[in-house]
């Protein structure tokens, strides 16, 4: 799971089953930071080639284009489908563990971020302002699994100075999408 | 019971006489069956604003249970004064010139009923909202509709007027962006038709309900020319821009002596609007521009995806530029609108409404909305393609 990430990009919702798309939310201003392709994109990365030049007016080969070289550029780095995991009753927990740290010479937060981004029990990780440096999503198939990833992975590192571990409960929205049942469209089938 | 007892000829004659609303007729039919794709629903697919819903709990919660002022809660009109001059360009008195309703559609009444004499002649433009004309028949009024055309976009023009202006006329009605065509009039336009109404010294009552819905460039308010906010009533509610249909909340502005005739309608048939639709209202406009954006972007997407469909299955439709719907020509299928929707309906399970439901004049042609999910517009654009091909073999097979 990559929970509470930001609106990157990264992370997009295989949604074509879905009638209600996943929104964006409405109080940035994405005019100014995303382009409509990526809007698009980032709502149903599913969205065939061929609707998203009719939304966008353009012909199919250019957003073809524009979506490679948003590839190539980094900018797109990948394709997820939303989960539900609740649903699925994994064995698996996630821990989101507030870290604090020394930034280091000449590599600041940087570096000690990068270390720990590295790990792969390491979902997400986040600068952060406030009474913590760094926050990470951290994946393990139990309890003691995380716990040792924490002591003995973690902790020990250099320039680590503390970990605060919090165990998630469950899940009532992930990027964007709602985990639970939507209400129906009660709109009546005809109206003026 | 009396045999001869016939309650309908005791029914007011100009409501007997009005005939059902066509759109009723198609959702009788529409609602008996499943699992039809429905491009036929005059309102949007959004949720109203989570804010919006989350602070008329709050209010509830609060207490704002009780009747408000006639007018409208004093906030909420300044907050209207404040919108309406920001985005429309003409300034009104909260204390006495803003009416709160409930929705456009009791605005519409107010107005109508305030200002026609028995005999008096509306001038109205078809296609039109299915409301327009059986309005002015219970106000005892004459309706007299100028036909708008697909040659010209749709768009309301100056000669078209003159064409059926007479000594009666005292009212033009007016709604752009249009239902059901998606027409709009730019600067332009509405400078030649300001001209008309001075020189026949008509009043106008201009429904813009549409108005943050527009795609290609901002709207202009009939208002916002000179000398038209003296002479003119302007609509306008929350159910489109901001999803919010079932608050049923809209609002007129009107100079106070029109603003005060309607209120003596209203505050003795309706009293007050809904006091929690109208803490609604409030909280929608503290942040317009981020609620409605959002939306306008999605039906822009929408309406450019639907243009390019139409367009390919070879259905001329002016391009639609604002509101949420489109309005293609069927003509050469030689089916009339009506049997066209039905047909669509029985054999695709797409419900659209036929296009005479607003007026006579829309014989020919289809309204589909496109305020429904992007998957429901594409699956319903591949049916239209699968039906429009039958039509073209039955057709080939007619005449061969
Ligand atoms: C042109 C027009 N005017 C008025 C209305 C009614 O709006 P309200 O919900 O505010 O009564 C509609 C609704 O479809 C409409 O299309």
């Amino acid at each position: 799971m990559d929970p509470a990430a930001p609106m990157d990009g990264t992370t997009v919702s295989g949604s074509t089953l879905r009638t209600v798309p996943v929104r964006l939310p409405a109080n940035v201003d994405h005019g100014t930071i995303m382009d409509e392709l990526l809007k698009i994109l980032a709502n149903n990365a599913l969205e065939s080639r061929e609707t998203i030049a009719r939304m966008l007016n353009l012909p199919v080969a250019e957003v073809e284009a524009r979506i490679a070289e948003y590839e190539r550029a980094g900018i797109i780095r990948g394709y997820q489908a939303i989960l539900n995991e609740d649903q699925l009753g994994l064995d698996k927990v996630t821990a989101v563990i507030e870290v604090k740290v020394t930034p280091q010479r000449e590599g600041g937060f940087d570096r000690i971020a990068e270390r720990i981004s590295r790990f792969p029990e390491v979902r997400s990780a986040y600068l952060m302002s406030g009474a913590y440096d760094l926050l990470l999503f951290v994946e393990g198939r139990n309890l003691r699994e995380v716990a040792a990833f924490v002591s003995e992975k973690l902790a020990p590192l250099e320039g680590v100075l503390s970990t605060a571990t919090h165990f998630m409960l469950k899940t009532y929205k992930h990027l964007g999408v709602l985990m639970h049942p939507e209400t129906p469209d009660e709109r009546l089938a005809v109206s003026p | 019971m009396n045999d001869s007892l016939s309650l309908r000829d005791r029914i007011a004659r100009q409501v007997r006489e009005i005939p059902r609303s066509g759109i009723r007729d198609f959702f009788d039919i529409v609602s008996t069956m499943r699992d039809v794709i429905s491009l036929s629903i005059g309102e949007p697919d959004f949720d109203t604003p989570w804010h919006v819903r989350e602070s008329t709990v709050f209010a509830l919660e609060r207490g704002a249970t009780h009747y408000t002022s006639n007018l409208g809660y004093l906030e909420l009109r300044r907050a209207l004064s404040r919108y309406v001059a920001r985005q429309f360009g003409a300034e009104y008195n909260p204390e006495n010139e803003i009416l709160v309703t409930v929705g456009v559609s009791e605005a519409l009444d107010l107005a109508l009923r305030a200002l026609i004499n028995p005999g008096d002649e509306v001038l109205y433009h078809e296609p039109c909202y299915v409301s327009y004309r059986a309005l002015i028949l219970f106000a005892h009024g004459v309706p007299v509709a100028v036909e708008t055309r697909p040659e010209d976009g749709f768009r309301l023009t100056r000669a078209m007027l003159e064409a059926r202006v007479s000594p009666r006329t005292k009212v033009l009605l007016l709604n752009f962006p249009n239902n059901p065509t998606g027409a709009i009039l730019d600067q332009r336009d509405l400078e030649a038709i300001a001209a008309f109404v001075r020189e026949h010294d008509l009043l106008v009552i201009t429904d813009e309900i549409y108005a943050e819905l527009t795609y290609d460039q901002p709207h202009v308010s009939l208002v916002s020319l000179p000398g038209m906010r003296d002479r003119t009533i302007f609509l306008h509610g929350f159910s489109k821009a901001w999803a919010m249909t079932g608050f049923r909340l809209g609002y007129a502005c009107a100079p106070a002596e029109l603003t005060e005739a309607m209120m003596k309608i209203h505050q003795y048939t309706m009293l007050c609007a809904s006091s929690l639709s109208q803490k609604a209202a409030l909280e929608a406009l503290s942040r317009p521009e981020q609620d409605v954006r959002e939306m306008v972007d999605e039906y822009r997407r929408r309406r450019n995806f639907i243009a390019s469909a139409l367009a390919d299955l070879g259905l001329p439709c002016t391009r639609p530029r604002g509101a949420f719907y489109a309005f293609p020509d069927i003509r050469r299928f030689g089916l009339s609108s009506k049997d066209f929707a039905l047909r669509f309906l029985r054999e695709e399970k797409v419900a659209v409404v036929p296009g005479t439901a607003f007026g006579a004049c829309g014989e020919g042609f289809l309204r589909c909305a496109y305020a429904t999910g992007m998957e429901q517009l594409k699956e319903a654009m591949r049916r239209l393609g699968r039906f429009l091909q039958r039509l073209e073999t039955e057709k080939t097979a007619g005449t061969s």
